[in-house]
């Protein structure tokens, strides 16, 4: 059964230089947002002692078929990670 | 003056008497960041923002932390289960009402089931629920296991003793950001009637990041 909740979205796959939380294996996947966290300070600016800028941060859950392709060793099982908000795009 | 060594070699090269290489002294230059970390300190107790007890006793107050928080923490879940929704509502405020002091990590708890497994990971350093658990085992800090566990995480986890049935939908999560997180893992059969203190024995260190399961009941 579809759910109509579930919200897909994709990691951009840009590779900026800095302090980056955004695991560059993550880069380019698909998955849906497993819970959203609230705001919490970019640490891409943090990190420099750059003013504030809050960022939703949200869990993506990937499956692992969609992250290595035939190369997954199980490929419903699942991988979480927080993503900021800044670094999603919407799927259609 | 009493010694703690058995041998009278002096300049301590080659094996020790017990078979084992001796531990090389650091004599060399301080790498950049151990001249920072001084820098910093002295700085710090110079204009009197902290003193060196105060330095002294948060080391105390980190090293102090253990698992044992955390097998606490789990124990209560298996025996209340008001305060394992509580926990898997908001494992911070859970670990705080049973009087952990974790600062101000937020923290999530990862419920095993029948039909799931969960694991935790971060990759891109070494995040880890020490406000809880204490500090990491060096493993979970490895290159090895930070690279494999997202990959082959059940061969990561064969390694380690735990083979997880096909059926079983086994989750990894990666503390890339701002959380941690604590498996809560599943409570062992034949501890029926056991109390807390009994129960928080089985709960070990891995189970908790998810690279083993609770001890049995012998």
């Amino acid at each position: 059964m579809a759910d109509t909740n579930v919200e897909t979205v994709r990691i951009k796959s840009m590779m900026p230089p800095g302090h980056i939380r955004t695991p560059a294996y993550l880069r380019g996947k698909c998955g849906v947002i497993e819970r959203n966290l609230g705001e919490f300070a970019n640490p891409e600016r943090a990190a420099y002692g750059l003013k504030k800028d809050m960022q939703t941060l949200v869990r993506v859950r990937f499956l692992m078929k969609d992250i290595w392709g035939d190369a997954a060793e199980n490929p419903e099982d699942t991988l979480d990670a927080e993503i900021y908000a800044h670094w999603l795009e919407k799927v259609s | 003056m009493p010694h703690d060594h058995h041998d009278d070699d002096f300049h301590h090269h080659g094996m020790s008497p017990s078979g084992h290489p001796y531990r090389a002294d650091d004599d060399h230059p301080l790498t950049y960041w151990q001249t920072m970390e001084i820098a910093m300190r002295e700085l710090l107790t110079e204009k009197a923002i902290l003193t060196p007890a105060e330095i002294a006793a948060q080391i105390d107050a980190m090293d102090s932390r253990e698992p044992a928080n955390g097998a606490a923490v789990v124990a209560r879940a298996w025996m209340d289960p008001e305060f394992k929704s509580r926990l898997l509502a908001n494992a911070s405020d859970a670990s705080r009402e049973m009087g952990f002091d974790i600062g101000p990590m937020h923290l999530i708890a990862l419920e095993n089931t029948a039909d799931t497994h969960n694991v935790i990971v971060c990759t891109l350093c070494s995040c880890y629920p020490r406000n809880l658990l204490g500090l990491p085992p060096d493993w979970y800090k490895s290159r090895s296991y930070r690279s494999r566990v997202v990959k082959e995480p059940r061969k990561v986890l064969a390694e380690f003793g735990l083979s997880l049935p096909k059926g079983t939908t086994l989750r990894i999560h990666d503390s890339t950001a701002d959380m941690r997180y604590i498996v809560l893992p599943a409570r062992p059969k034949g501890t029926d009637g056991w109390s807390a203190e009994d129960l928080a024995t089985l709960v070990t260190r891995d189970s908790m990041i998810g690279v083993g399961v609770p001890k049995s009941p012998s």
